[in-house]
């Protein structure tokens, strides 16, 4: 499976609340201690979820 | 490419002081997407705001934005709309500014039914002044001033905006994020007061003295307790018990305060 989207992370942005994490319906990012990395970018589509429910402006999906 | 909210947001803001998880930055961003879809203008809108937590909110934005006192945001959100009815005004606050310190300004508003739209962060508690119990806080909660439990119960703030006069109501919370930016636009096209209520978390100052783990089981409540109005109607007292009705509960059509007060000035010179 190809990835939909591209997704962005400001790291500088990230508190690490893991809201993103937890309801990305095809686990796509994770949780590097403190910090929301990209896991598993193939699994990628493109919900937009976590860029909705990021409440730090740290994710940015753009779509492929 | 991805949604631009930077161009909405005062230059070098970000990363902003609200805790981790918070809920106010995902209604920050609805916000932001409603008046895009409105096409709200920085030179023609004000958001107006209060003291607290929520009402750091216009700080960030970068339109026509008014810190004011403690609770006093729709007085002088009123006073904006009335000097200058072509603007947009909307307001921020959270439950304890807006129902508690400011209740008695809040339902005032609601009664004149003013053009403007109220964004009513309900986070349960007072979270900048240091945890202390609102009129939000459920029955039985730990607060930094009810650590044995709050034995009031609390206010509906939806049922007390259409009970004072509010002509657009809705309801939603921080988890329902689409919601957000639907109702908080479908109050902004609205002409009256529109109150559009945001059941929030508060990680730091209710959920750990509440025994919430995470802000992820916060926001899972958040998703469990929420029940869509159509929905509702389909179910038993018993099955409601609990829960929350989300979008839009009341609206109707009535005339706008600065439309009345037009006529008033109207008549007064003859």
């Amino acid at each position: 499976m190809s990835a939909k989207a591209e997704i962005e992370i400001i790291e500088r942005y990230c508190k690490g609340c893991a809201i993103c994490a937890e309801f990305c319906p095809t686990k796509v990012l994770e949780m590097d201690a403190f910090v929301v990395k990209v896991a598993n970018a193939d699994a990628c589509i493109a919900c937009n979820q976590c860029e909705l429910r990021c409440p730090d402006f740290a994710i940015k999906v753009h779509k492929l | 490419m991805a949604y631009d909210y930077e161009k909405s947001i005062r230059p070098g803001k970000l990363p902003h002081i609200w805790c981790p998880g918070c809920g106010h930055g995902i209604v920050m961003k609805g916000l932001i997407r409603a008046m895009d879809t409105c096409g709200l203008e920085k030179n023609n809108t004000a958001i107006v705001s209060g003291i607290g937590c929520a009402s750091r909110l216009p700080g960030y934005m970068d339109f026509c934005t008014l810190h004011t006192a403690h609770g006093r945001a729709a007085a002088f959100a009123t006073g904006v709309k009335m000097a200058k009815p072509e603007m947009n005004v909307i307001v921020c606050g959270g439950d304890g500014d807006g129902t508690a310190i400011g209740g008695n300004h809040f339902i005032h508003a609601c009664r004149r039914n003013i053009d403007m739209t109220y964004v009513l962060l309900n986070n349960h508690i007072y979270g900048m002044t240091g945890g202390q119990f609102s009129p939000c806080t459920p029955t039985g909660a730990k607060a930094s001033t009810t650590p044995y439990g709050n034995p009031d119960p609390i206010f509906d703030i939806s049922k007390l905006a259409i009970g004072a006069g509010a002509t657009f109501v809705a309801r939603t919370t921080a988890f329902h994020a689409t919601q957000i930016d639907k109702l908080i636009a479908e109050g902004i096209k609205h002409k009256g007061m529109s109150v559009i209520e945001v059941v929030d978390d508060c990680p730091t100052t209710y959920g750990r003295r509440n025994k919430f783990r995470s802000v992820v089981d916060m926001m899972k409540v958040l998703k469990d307790t929420a029940v869509p109005v159509a929905a509702a109607s389909k179910m038993t007292a018993e099955q409601l018990e609990g829960k929350i009705l989300t979008g839009v509960l009341y609206q109707e059509d009535k005339p706008e305060y600065c439309a009345q007060y037009k006529q008033v000035i109207a008549r007064a010179q003859g």
